[in-house]
């Protein structure tokens, strides 16, 4: 391990040697690539049952406006293509083909949902065009081995699930323990984590209850978990369903200990709607800060980011937590584009993804950095427990890592 | 309506064999993403031609294709997957199979008549892909994570690329079916068939046997849309719960209503259209927003749903049916003057 860090770091000094004498280097491109400008390719679904996600392929729009407004990445302008998949899967091969055999792009960045990364990962890796910095948070990204063009972004579900059960174990005496979940890929890596962290404990779940992203509401199932008599809930859904799971304990007079995933973190989303009196002392995990959480209102980079939404999307909502998303993860691929420098081959694009040490991304919490290698595809593998207090999330512990994933 | 001229046919047919093989020649304008669209345009048109059986030709409303669909990619995805059985022998199963379900769903369907049976087959749309998520099949479908397959290759080291030789595979499957629609409608089930649509009463006091023709037409019309299903697992390599949502079954039938009910050249158009047109809307959303710097964000669906309602009130019997009537227009006009005098008479005599 020590060895391959250390060649590592050899390869990056020695890129960045090369990149400062970008001048006299020879210019090399691929498909995509050229003098003047860079294409990069996107999909997500602006219409059908996800369209609420539609935000991040607007947001990284407007974060490439203002790259360019501000002339480009070394001289080249960023021509960022996106199309709408409608969160359908075949969809997404159609215009993911589209982007890659007619519109001929450097890479696909950000393409967003797990099914539509699936249809799709297979394909990318036989063109060897790179998919960068999936939007998922299944844990399945991160193979180099096997797919050496696929690399995800966020910290996976799988490992924050396990970070949920560790504290719960050492902080919850006899714990029962009730689930609420989205029954589809999202719910199940949590609840698969989940298990993993709690290992030979999994016998103190009593009850797992699901929900379809189509129900009109989770009442009936958070009674049914009350009524097993467990002690710790672990909420597993989408915004409005994990508003509702709060307010319905609230009204019951359930008191669990309660985790909620990060999916749901919003304050203006979630806690707000659901009654800040009825969500005190919930924990979640963290790695994007809210840019609406007093302690961090004030931080430069947060001024920063404000600023720039003023400008490039004055009709977003500032308490919507993907347009934190959407202009961190453009800043990393924005990152990555400034250090290929005059190489802009595909396989550059994905060396160079695969080459940042701590690096730190703005918006994400004090602490996270970006670290990725040629054996490690997960950008971002950190997140810290917050609990909820007053009107905000107050952060507590260490950052955690997952261990191995 | 009357048949397509057959002469016609043959040139169509010689073009859609010849013009894939100009590929080396024509890099750009034939290009494996081009052929790729094509193939999906004649997956859609089977599909809605396995509607029109249905709706066009015998009146039997149904919003559930899609989950005929569903059940057809299903099928071929789990014997290529589970069975390692050959993409091409995955189609007389999947045809089966969805036969097998339309029939059982058209017995019941019989007691329902126009927006009822709508209504069901509705909910038969929405049932299908969360049946597909249900843990106790999940080891078979996947669940919501859906099964990953290989595209076909060419056999026997034909020199053609995988989307040359899946745009053949696809057009063979398509003409075969086709024929065979073509051929049943002309035979005494087609006119049965239509005649039931035309006048329920009278064709079962003709002796027809209102109810087999109904429940067997609802099983050869999912089993044609469950063909389109299987062809398209091949060409995505991908299945998942998410590809089958309520809406393909409303792309179905706005391409059924687009090339026209009850024509089988129609359902072709058709094909071609909801394809053409869902994807050039979003090229003409985007083209109005960046090029001509409209300050509209309109989305694809606005531009496409725009596009439906000037079709609709343009050619109100669908681009067949326009065209048919267009050039029935032209022949008049063509035919000379005489006619065209005649008329300020005739209207003289109403007054």
């Amino acid at each position: 391990m020590t060895t391959s860090r250390r060649t590592f770091i050899g390869g990056v000094s020695a890129a960045a040697v090369l990149s400062g004498t970008g001048a006299f280097a020879q210019k090399k491109y691929d498909n995509g690539a050229t003098d003047a400008e860079i294409k990069l390719g996107h999909a997500g679904p602006y219409s059908g049952p996800a369209s609420a996600y539609g935000v991040i392929g607007k947001t990284i729009e407007a974060y490439w406006k203002s790259v360019n407004d501000a002339g480009g990445i070394n001289g080249r302008k960023v021509n960022f293509i996106t199309l709408d998949d409608g969160y359908n899967p075949a969809k997404t091969v159609e215009v993911v083909r589209q982007l890659v055999e007619q519109d001929k792009v450097l890479c696909l960045f950000n393409t967003l949902g797990t099914p539509s990364n699936t249809a799709i990962q297979k394909y990318m890796n036989q063109k060897k065009v790179p998919q960068l910095y999936v939007a998922t948070g299944a844990s399945k990204w991160g193979k180099p081995k096997e797919f050496p063009w696929t690399m995800g972004y966020q910290p996976d579900y799988n490992t924050e699930g396990q970070i949920y059960a560790r504290h719960l174990l050492a902080n919850v005496k006899d714990p029962k323990i009730a689930i609420l979940m989205q029954n589809d890929d999202f719910g199940k890596d949590y609840v698969e984590g989940f298990k993993k962290g709690l290992g030979d404990n999994v016998s103190k779940i009593v009850k797992l209850a699901t929900y379809e992203v189509t129900d009109p509401t989770v009442e009936s199932q958070i009674i049914q978990l009350k009524d097993t008599g467990a002690n710790a809930f672990l909420n597993i859904a989408t915004p409005k369903f994990a508003a509702q799971a709060i307010r319905k304990i609230a009204d019951i007079g359930w008191k669990p200990a309660h985790y909620m995933t990060n999916v749901s973190a919003s304050i203006a989303a979630v806690l707000k709607p659901a009654g800040y009196e009825n969500s005190q002392g919930i924990i979640t995990a963290y790695y994007l800060m809210d840019p609406n959480d007093k302690q961090f209102v004030d931080l430069p980079e947060v001024k920063t980011w404000s600023a720039w939404m003023d400008k490039y999307l004055p009709q977003g909502n500032k308490g919507d937590a993907n347009y934190v998303y959407g202009y961190t993860v453009s800043y990393l691929m924005h990152e990555t584009l400034k250090r290929c420098g005059d190489t802009l081959t595909h396989e550059n694009v994905m060396k160079q993804a695969a080459s940042f040490q701590k690096f730190r991304v703005p918006m994400l919490l004090p602490g996270i950095t970006v670290s990725t290698s040629p054996t490690d595809f997960y950008p971002i593998q950190s997140v810290q427990l917050a609990r909820f207090k007053d009107e905000g999330w107050a952060l507590f512990g260490d950052v955690m890592s997952a261990e191995s994933t | 309506m009357p048949a397509f001229p057959k002469k016609w046919l043959l040139v169509i047919i010689a073009l859609a064999v010849v013009i894939p093989l100009l590929k080396p020649v024509l890099p750009d304008l034939v290009s494996d993403y081009r052929l790729f669209l094509v193939s999906t345009m004649m997956i859609a048109a089977i599909a809605v031609l396995g509607l029109n059986l249905l709706t066009g030709f015998n009146g039997q409303i149904s919003l559930g294709h899609s989950a005929f669909y569903a059940v057809g990619a299903y099928t071929a995805a789990i014997l290529m997957d589970k069975l390692d059985v050959p993409y091409y022998a995955t189609l007389p199963v999947a045809a089966v199979v969805c036969f097998i379900v339309g029939y059982l769903f058209g017995l019941p369907a019989l007691k329902l008549e126009g927006h009822y049976l709508a209504l069901a087959t509705f909910a038969l749309a929405l049932a299908v892909p969360q049946i597909l998520k249900y843990k106790w099949l999940e080891d078979l479908t996947g669940g919501v994570q859906g099964i990953v397959l290989s595209k076909p290759e060419p056999p026997f080291g034909i020199p053609l690329s995988e989307d040359q030789w899946l745009y053949y595979y696809i057009f063979v499957v398509m003409v075969i079916l086709y024929w065979a629609a073509n051929n049943m409608l002309n035979s005494r089930s087609g006119r049965a068939m239509m005649a039931i649509r035309d006048y329920h009463i009278a064709a079962d006091t003709m002796g027809i046997d209102t109810s087999l023709y109904k429940t067997v037409t609802f099983g050869i019309s999912a089993a044609y849309t469950g063909i389109a299903g299987a062809l398209s697992a091949s060409a995505i390599a991908f299945v998942a719960p998410d590809s089958f949502n309520f809406f393909l079954s409303i792309k179905f039938l706005i391409g059924l209503v687009v090339g026209g009910v009850g024509s089988l050249t129609g359902s072709i158009i058709g094909g071609i259209f909801y394809v053409l047109v869902d994807n050039s809307a979003q090229a003409l959303s985007t083209f109005v927003k960046n090029d001509l710097g409209l300050p509209f964000d309109l989305s694809a669906y606005t531009v496409f749903g725009i596009l439906l309602i000037v079709l609709m009130y343009l050619m109100p019997m669908g681009i067949v049916g326009g065209v048919y009537i267009l050039i029935r227009r032209l022949q008049r006009a063509g035919r000379g003057a005489p006619a065209a005098a005649s008329r300020p008479a005739e209207a003289g005599k109403g007054h």
